[in-house]
């Protein structure tokens, strides 16, 4: 037998309220990133702003402040460029102001054409989106995962209790916002795609907590004369190994395709990295120490299959 | 002794018919296969989005509005040539508001007659104001609902036509709410080109030159390109009523430049497209591509009355309001026949005999989301997407045979499993596999890896407690099951949230999340479990776990 860690016998819950700290700050730093979100102050993607993004391939390398100089010169300002130096690859967007029946895309490829002739070049990708779709596309992701929580809540409450309900829902609410934030620090683009990176991270999250959340089930019913705190611990302990083995894989899986899975999936699976970590740390620090400083009454857990 | 030979079979059908779903989703297979064969497997499978085969997605607003001033322009001009028809003088007759039209005349006399000739021809016209030298009626509420309707389902259907004539493999065209379009055209290699035939309204009428104004002579021969709006500045309001200035394309052939010419034409429509039965593209003696139309019955016969009444006239040939050319009439033409000329390439004559085939748009459209992937994006981000989730998964599969040994290589299996039946129901359902559905496969694959990981935890535990292996197996399993099948029930109430309220790529997205999540179960809790019963059978001492 293999074994990464042996029977372990940490206090977790001893810890709690140094975890609190380090979850208060990241949940406020996410809680930053949703008004900002929210004012239309962050750095949203196209496809929730409106706005135009252009992607070019070009033969030859480009310089970055070139590509800016020329689009200023010829009228299209507030352009945002980006480049995959690897690929010689530009990225420009051109955010909500103008509308989509002013053709910025056209624009910016007649531009590159004429100011670049002997650097040819391929469109990768073109997307011009009319502002009230990415609102539209905000309001149905919020219904949808408003509704995906109040799911949860009540299903948890029916298996566990209510407690562990909210417990988790706040455990993965929490590492949403954990990630929502570092996106917002690191000023990194918030797609449509990084979005369901939060909503699998969202899933991973959740099943991480509630496999925590049975062990601990299961031992409440064992061992009923045990301090609440000894009986958390003694769960989260069984399924350390488990939890670390199956984070570690899904890590494994993670790295090749943040690091070589192309510029469309790198945000993507950075994201879901992040979660994946900060998933596995508020099972443990988030959601079991809620139970623990929110007890309830134990007996009706005896009842329920 | 536990009996597997049923869950066997089970497994055994599960992954045929998986395969069995999935080879059309494999060409180089799929094509090889005997007719016969063909025949009774599907024939679809998998198709790719367009984040990963490049391609199209526009979301088009059909202008409703416009397409009533549209109509209630159509009735003005009917309501002319009736007064003419019957000789009755008016001051003028015209749109006010966007529904409404007005009539201004001088005796009461006829007024009556107008009313009853209203009345009498266009019922889907109310009465709103009658003074002594003024009418007004309106288009009936029910009437523009109707129009607004059928602008929408007439603009799908004609945009169906057009794409259909162009020749786009499975391209997706659809009503979405209440006046929006969704077109998906994967794979398409010009997508400015597939965008311009969606767009163009194609409405084509034959006008006649105002040859009588003064002002046709004052206006200036050819201006440059984008100065169309100075000119009609200043003519404004020297126009003659019933007249407007249109605007004629011209390209230099040898620099490329191009410039307008400015034509004083009848707002009258003498003959409008809907009488076309043909347009194909045909070659002139110089070389230079031009369509030629055919009209129907009506239309040729309208067409040879106009032509023989307007001999040594011009007339212009007009297409959404851009004169194509405007040449003079030599003769009567019979034979319902016509050319358009002008200065196009073959391609641009192409598109245009396609666009008048396949009948004008009801009203302008408005492209409200443009989502483009060139061709060489998707194919990149299928090869590294590929390449690193096979390596990605190359490093699972080896880990986990490496920690758990021979279970561990019972649990590549199924994960394996987990794969095959994953795609296999993906094509069976058609699915269309995009960017947040490889993520979901993600998610599905680590929530996969995690149940084992559980089982065999919950085993090892049991076997510190040296319980006989059988045990430890049965008893690891039970008590992991519960765990299993709790994680999974939340996560699918997550997907199946996003499934019913997501849009677009989310839904995608949810539906790889709750095929995978059931699949899961079924290989955790049948897969597995099956091979160490077998295992069981042979009364194992040891288990290498």
């Amino acid at each position: 037998m293999i074994e990464i860690l042996g029977k372990t016998n940490i206090d977790f819950m001893g810890k709690r309220y140094l975890a609190f700290v380090f979850s208060g700050v990241m949940i406020l730093l996410g809680l930053l990133a949703l008004v900002q979100i929210w004012r239309g102050a962050a750095n949203l993607g196209i496809d929730f702003a409106g706005g135009t993004a252009v992607q070019l391939k070009f033969d030859d390398p480009i310089r970055i402040e070139d590509a800016r100089k020329v689009l200023e010169s010829r009228g299209v300002r507030d352009a945002e460029l980006q480049e995959f130096t690897q690929d010689n690859k530009l990225l420009i967007r051109v955010k909500a102001a103008t509308t989509i029946e002013e053709k910025i895309a056209d624009r910016v490829v007649a531009v590159f054409n004429t100011e670049f002739p002997q650097n040819r070049f391929v469109v990768d990708s073109s997307t011009e989106i009319g502002p009230t779709v990415g609102l539209k596309l905000q309001q149905d992701a919020l219904i949808a995962i408003l509704i995906s929580f109040a799911g949860i809540i009540l299903y948890i409450a029916a298996r566990f209790e209510f407690r562990f309900g909210i417990a988790a829902a706040i455990a993965t609410f929490h590492d949403v916002l954990a990630v929502l934030g570092l996106f917002y620090v690191l000023d990194k683009e918030i797609t449509l795609l990084v979005v369901t990176a939060l909503l699998t991270l969202a899933g991973y999250s959740l099943t991480d907590t509630v496999v925590v959340f049975d062990r601990i089930r299961e031992n409440l019913r064992a061992r009923r004369r045990d301090r609440i705190e000894t009986i958390i611990n003694n769960g989260v302990n069984q399924v350390l190994s488990r939890t670390i083995v199956t984070s570690l894989t899904v890590v494994l899986v993670l790295i090749p395709l943040t690091l070589a899975g192309g510029e469309m999936l790198h945000d993507f699976s950075l994201a879901l990295l992040v979660g994946v970590i900060v998933g596995t740390y508020s099972s443990v620090f988030v959601a079991s120490p809620i139970l623990v400083i929110w007890p309830g009454s134990e007996g009706r857990l005896l009842k329920r299959g | 002794m536990k009996r597997v030979g049923g869950r066997l079979l089970l497994l055994g059908v599960v992954v045929v018919l998986s395969i069995v779903f999935f080879l059309p989703s494999y060409p180089a297979l799929y094509g090889r296969l005997p007719a016969w064969a063909k025949s009774v497997l599907p024939n679809k499978g998998i198709t790719l989005g367009l984040d990963l085969q490049g391609g199209i997605h526009l979301v088009l607003q059909v202008d409703e509005d416009r397409a009533v001033e549209i109509a209630v322009d159509r009735a003005v001009n009917a309501v002319q040539e009736l007064l003419t028809e019957k000789k009755l003088v008016v001051e003028s007759v015209k749109r006010v508001q966007p529904t409404q039209i007005r009539f201004a005349f001088q005796s009461t006399d006829t007024k009556s007659q107008i009313q009853k000739l209203v009345d009498d021809a266009f019922p889907t016209f109310a009465e709103t104001t009658a003074t002594e030298t003024v009418l007004e009626y309106e288009l009936r509420d029910s009437e523009i609902k109707r129009i607004k309707e059928s602008a929408v389902n007439q603009a799908l259907e004609t945009i169906r036509n057009r794409i259909d004539q162009f020749g786009v493999a499975e391209p997706l065209i659809q009503r979405q709410g209440l006046k929006e379009i969704v077109v998906q055209l994967p794979g398409v290699k010009d997508p400015k080109r597939a965008k311009a035939l969606i767009k163009e309204t194609a409405l084509l009428e034959f006008k006649m030159l105002d040859e009588a104004s003064k002002l046709a002579l004052e206006l200036p021969q050819r201006v440059p390109k984008g100065k169309e709006a100075d000119v009609l500045k200043e003519f404004e309001g020297k126009i003659p009523e019933g007249d407007e200035i249109l605007f004629e394309k011209l390209v230099d052939k040898d620099t490329g430049r191009e410039s307008r010419v400015p034509y004083l034409v009848r707002k009258r429509v003498m003959l409008a497209g809907d009488v076309l039965s043909d347009a194909r593209v045909s070659i002139g003696q110089f070389n230079e591509p031009y369509v030629s139309v055919t009209f129907d019955g009506r239309g040729a016969r309208e067409f040879e009355r106009i032509t023989s009444e307007n001999v040594k006239k011009r007339m212009a040939i007009v297409l959404d309001n851009t004169v194509y050319s405007a040449p003079v009439i030599q003769e009567r033409i019979g034979g319902g026949r016509a050319q358009i000329t002008g200065s196009f390439t073959t391609q641009e004559a192409n598109d245009l005999a396609i666009v008048l085939r396949a009948g004008a748009l009801p009203a302008p459209l408005k492209i409200i989301q443009d989502l483009t992937v060139g061709p060489s994006l998707g194919k990149d981000s299928i090869e590294k997407g590929i390449r690193s989730t096979l390596f990605a998964g190359a490093l699972v599969v080896f880990f986990m045979a490496f920690y758990y040994r021979l279970s561990g290589v019972i649990a590549d299996f199924a994960l394996a499993l987990n794969l095959v039946c994953l795609i296999g129901s993906l094509a069976g359902l058609n699915a269309t596999l995009t960017l947040p559905g490889i993520a979901g496969i993600i998610l599905t694959i680590g929530m996969g890896v995690d149940s084992n990981v559980l089982i065999f935890e919950r085993i090892r535990e049991e076997l510190r407690q040296n319980k006989p292996v059988r045990l430890a197996v049965d008893s690891g399993y039970d008590k992991a099951i519960l765990t299993i099948v709790d994680s999974h029930v939340t996560t699918l109430i997550t997907g199946l949230a996003l499934f019913l309220f997501g849009t677009g790529p989310i839904k995608g997205f949810a539906v790889t999340l709750c095929l995978g999540i059931a699949i899961n179960l079924f290989t955790a809790l049948v897969g597995t479990k099956v091979v160490f019963d077998i295992a069981n059978r042979r009364k194992v001492e040891q288990l290498s776990i």
